[in-house]
């Protein structure tokens, strides 16, 4: 977080000596493209909200994902990972101890990817810039890539056809 | 305007809502709206930065350059580009997507763009390290072996069918 102030500050500097007129220009634009996505990204704040309070904690999740059918705990990893939003630092903890409950690579790698490319949540902001059509087919496309790195993983981990 | 309409409803009845979890002391409605805030503050952190660093491309970036780079005709250096910019993404997909809606707007490829947001959901640089630390290396390397060739290929096909299909991406307003 302090990283990206710390550029944004460089960038704005250097273009503020370079053409005030220019850096009064961009932030017009950053301002009229933040309001525009308001209304959205409100939603999306409010569907997550709702959902962190509905969604079990983390010891409830590692005891979903580890029951006995390998296949199934990957389906259901695959659907909590697109319908939650967390950040990476919370999702690697989790995956950490979750494979400290002996959950699967496969199962983890399942939640893992979906969680990063499939954005059921942030749906309401995808259809805002790309259209209901574009953002239902990659959103399918994501979740079909992430279904094969998980089975590519259960393979190369052997945990398949054990 | 129907989507506004939607937003408008939906909002208000939220917040209509939280006043009323509010009154008669209704807990998961009390939970919802602190997380709400909570969240909020999250967001607010890197929206502004995100939205600047747009903003100052949006003035500075010559057309002509996204268009040699990243165009339609850009060939293998475009979907290059497209991984190393998504690598060096900062936040996750709800920061990518407005990012992907500007290089568009310049004159980047559909093709181009389509993997650059796949490529920021997998390869961010800061998530993987954390990837890496807490799974391992090898689940990692798996992971980006099977996942980035299948997002190039997707995003070529994907991409190619927008195109014949005469796709233009409009910001609804």
């Amino acid at each position: 977080m302090i990283i990206l102030a710390v550029i944004t500050a460089i960038f704005v500097i250097i273009s503020f000596f370079m053409d005030r007129n220019k850096t009064i220009a961009a932030f017009k634009v950053a301002i009229e493209r933040f309001i525009k996505i308001l209304m959205p990204l409100f939603i999306v704040l409010v569907l997550v909200s709702a959902g962190s309070y509905f969604i079990p904690d983390k010891k409830m999740v590692s005891n979903i994902l580890g029951g006995s059918n390998l296949y199934i705990n990957t389906l259901i990893a695959s659907l909590i990972g697109s319908i939650s939003l967390m950040p990476g630092f919370i999702a690697f903890p989790l995956g950490g101890l979750l494979r400290a409950n002996s959950v699967q690579f496969m199962v983890i790698s399942a939640f893992t990817t979906t969680l990063m490319m499939v954005g059921f949540l942030t749906f309401p902001i995808e259809q805002t810039y790309f259209g209901t059509k574009v953002a239902v087919i990659r959103n399918l496309i994501s979740f079909g890539i992430a279904i094969t790195v998980a089975l590519a993983t259960g393979i190369i981990f052997g945990e398949m056809f054990v | 305007m129907k989507n506004k309409l939607i937003y408008v409803f939906a909002t208000s009845l939220f917040l209509i809502f939280i006043a009323i979890s509010f009154l008669v002391s209704f807990k998961p409605g009390k939970i919802i709206a602190s997380n709400l805030i909570d969240y909020s503050f999250e967001i607010l952190q890197f929206f502004p930065f995100a939205f600047i660093l747009i903003g100052l491309f949006q003035v500075w970036m010559k057309r002509e350059t996204v268009e040699k780079h990243l165009g339609k005709n850009s060939g293998w250096q475009g979907y290059f580009w497209a991984i190393i910019l998504g690598g060096c993404t900062f936040g996750p997909l709800i920061v990518a997507l407005p990012i992907a809606h500007s290089l568009y707007k310049k004159g980047a490829g559909i093709k181009i763009i389509l993997t650059y947001i796949g490529a920021s959901a997998i390869c961010r640089i800061p998530m993987t390290i954390f990837e890496a630390s807490y799974l391992g290396v090898p689940f990692t390397i798996v992971r980006y072996s099977v996942s980035l060739p299948l997002v190039v290929i997707s995003s070529i096909i994907f991409g190619s069918y927008l195109e014949k299909a005469n796709y233009k991406i409009k910001i609804k307003e």
